[in-house]
C-alpha cells in the first residue's frame, strides 16, 4: 500500500520519489478500474504537450507582430482573436492579453497564486515558474529575479509585473532587436526565448545566433 | 483563504534555479499526474475554482515541501472523494471496491484533441454596466475570507488605478464553492511598488492583478 495522507494525516517526504510513484501508479489503476479515465487519454495529453503545444507557437506570434503592425496592433486590441488566427487556441489560453515591452518598460509574468501561464502559445510552464522562489519574489523584487536570469536591466527602464490572478493569460512580446531589418519571420522566431515570453529574458540578437 | 499558496512577496525560499535542459517531466508518474488530472477535470464535476481551492487547503509544510505535481495528485484526490467517485480505502487501496458517482463525461483519447482546442473559457456575459472606469483610483478591499479568494494577501486595502476594463467573469470566490458562476466586471488594477511593499520598495515598479468588481471600492 502506498503512503496516502489526507489533509489532516501523516506525511512521509523521506523516499518521496518512489512514494509518487506508487501513488499515482494506484489512483491511476483505480480511476481505469472504475472506468473514469481512458489511459488512453493520458497518453494523448502527455503527448500534446510533449510534442506539438510549445514556446515555438508564442515565438511565431511574436515575429509576426515584429513584423505585421496590422497584426501588431490586432494582437493589442484583442489578442485572443490575432493568437487565433495562427491556430493557437485552447485550454490555458482562452483569454489571451499582449503586453509590450518599450524602451522605457520591462513586461514581467508571474503568477502568485498558483501557476497560471499561457498553456497554448508556451505549453507547459518550467518548475522554476511554478516553485514558491519565482512566485514569492517576483512581485517584490523583480529586478533581482531578473539577475538571477542573467538579465540587468538599467536602472531608469520600470519594470511591471502582471499577477495573473484571474483567467486572462499574458504572453510578453519583446522589443525587436537591433539588426533584424529584412528579416523573415520564422529567423526572427528564432530569437525569441519562452524566458523572453515570460520577460525573464530579452529577445536575442541575430549575431548571437550565428 | 490565506493558504500557503499565497505566496507573493513571502521571503526565505532562496534564488530562483532553472534546471539544465529544463525538462517537462522528471519521472512518469508526473506525465500520469498531467494527464489524470485533467481527465478527471473533463468528468464536469467541479470547476477550476473548486480544484484551485482543493490544492490550496493542502496544509502548508506539505504544500510547501510538495513538488507541483504533487499538489495536483493531492488536490485531484481530495475531489474525487468529495465528489463521490472513489472512497478513501479505494484510493489508499488502489483498487476498485464498489461503485460510485458516474461523471457526466469520461474523457476518451480521441476526445482529447478537441476538448484541449476547446479549453474552458470564464467569460460570462452580465447585466451590469461597469462601476469603475479606466483610469479610476481605487482601493481594494481589506478581507481574510476562510474560503477562496482571488486577491492575494499582498494587493489587499492598496490603492491603485483602473488600467483597463477586461469583460465579465465567473467569480471564483463563488464558483469555487458550488455558489454558481455569478460573473462579475474584472479589471486591471495597477499599484505604484511602494504602496504594496512601501519603504524601501523599488521605485521603477509597479504590478497590476486582475481584480473582481466586489474586491474594489471606489476612493
Amino acid at each position: 500500500m502506498h503512503d496516502h495522507d489526507h489533509d489532516e494525516h501523516r506525511h512521509d517526504h523521506d523516499n518521496h520519489y518512489s512514494d509518487m510513484q506508487a501513488r499515482v501508479k494506484g489512483l491511476e489503476t483505480l480511476l481505469t478500474e472504475k472506468g473514469l479515465i481512458d489511459p488512453a487519454a493520458i497518453d494523448a495529453i502527455v503527448e500534446t504537450y510533449e510534442k506539438k503545444v510549445g514556446p515555438r507557437n508564442g515565438a511565431r506570434v511574436v515575429a509576426k507582430a515584429w513584423n505585421d503592425p496590422e497584426f501588431e496592433a490586432w494582437l493589442k486590441r484583442d489578442a485572443t482573436a490575432a493568437i487565433a488566427s495562427l491556430g493557437y487556441i485552447g485550454r490555458q489560453g482562452e483569454h489571451m492579453r499582449a503586453v509590450f515591452n518599450t524602451t522605457d518598460t520591462h513586461n514581467l509574468i508571474v503568477c502568485t497564486l498558483c501557476s497560471c501561464y499561457p498553456w497554448s502559445v508556451l505549453g507547459l510552464p518550467p518548475v522554476w515558474y511554478k516553485a514558491p522562489a519565482y512566485r514569492s519574489r517576483a512581485v517584490i523584487d523583480p529586478r533581482s529575479v531578473l539577475a538571477e536570469f542573467g538579465l540587468v536591466l538599467p536602472e531608469e527602464k520600470k519594470i511591471r509585473v502582471w499577477d495573473s490572478t484571474a483567467e486572462l493569460r499574458y504572453l510578453v512580446i519583446p522589443e525587436r532587436p537591433e539588426g533584424t531589418a529584412g528579416m523573415n519571420e520564422a529567423a526572427l522566431a528564432d530569437l525569441v526565448s519562452r524566458d523572453a515570453m515570460i520577460g525573464t529574458a530579452v529577445a536575442g540578437s541575430p549575431e548571437a545566433l550565428s | 483563504m490565506n493558504g500557503p499558496h499565497d505566496l507573493g512577496g513571502q521571503m526565505g525560499f532562496g534564488p530562483v534555479s532553472p534546471e539544465k535542459g529544463e525538462p517537462y517531466f522528471h519521472a512518469e508518474w508526473e506525465k500520469r499526474a498531467l494527464g489524470i488530472t485533467l481527465s478527471c477535470g473533463a468528468f464536469g464535476a467541479w470547476t477550476i475554482d473548486e480544484s484551485r481551492h482543493a490544492r490550496e487547503s493542502i496544509p502548508p509544510a506539505d504544500y510547501l515541501a510538495a513538488s507541483y505535481y504533487e499538489i495536483w495528485i493531492r488536490g485531484v484526490e481530495m475531489l474525487l472523494e468529495r465528489h463521490g467517485f472513489a472512497t478513501r480505502e479505494e484510493l489508499l487501496s488502489g483498487h476498485k471496491l464498489r461503485d460510485g458517482a458516474a461523471p457526466k463525461r469520461v474523457l476518451r483519447a480521441e476526445m482529447v484533441p478537441a476538448v484541449l482546442a476547446k479549453g474552458g473559457p470564464c467569460d460570462r456575459p452580465v447585466e451590469t454596466a461597469p462601476l469603475f472606469v479606466v483610469g479610476e483610483r481605487v482601493k481594494t478591499k481589506n478581507f481574510n475570507p476562510a474560503t477562496h479568494t482571488r486577491l492575494p494577501r499582498y494587493a489587499r486595502a492598496k490603492q491603485g488605478v483602473v488600467e483597463a476594463v477586461q469583460g465579465s467573469f465567473v467569480f471564483p470566490d463563488d464558483n469555487a464553492h458550488g455558489k454558481g458562476e455569478n460573473p462579475q466586471w474584472l479589471y486591471t488594477v495597477v499599484f505604484d511598488g511602494a504602496e504594496v511593499w512601501g519603504e524601501g520598495a523599488d521605485p521603477s515598479l509597479t504590478v497590476s492583478i486582475d481584480a473582481w468588481e466586489s474586491y474594489l471600492e471606489p476612493l
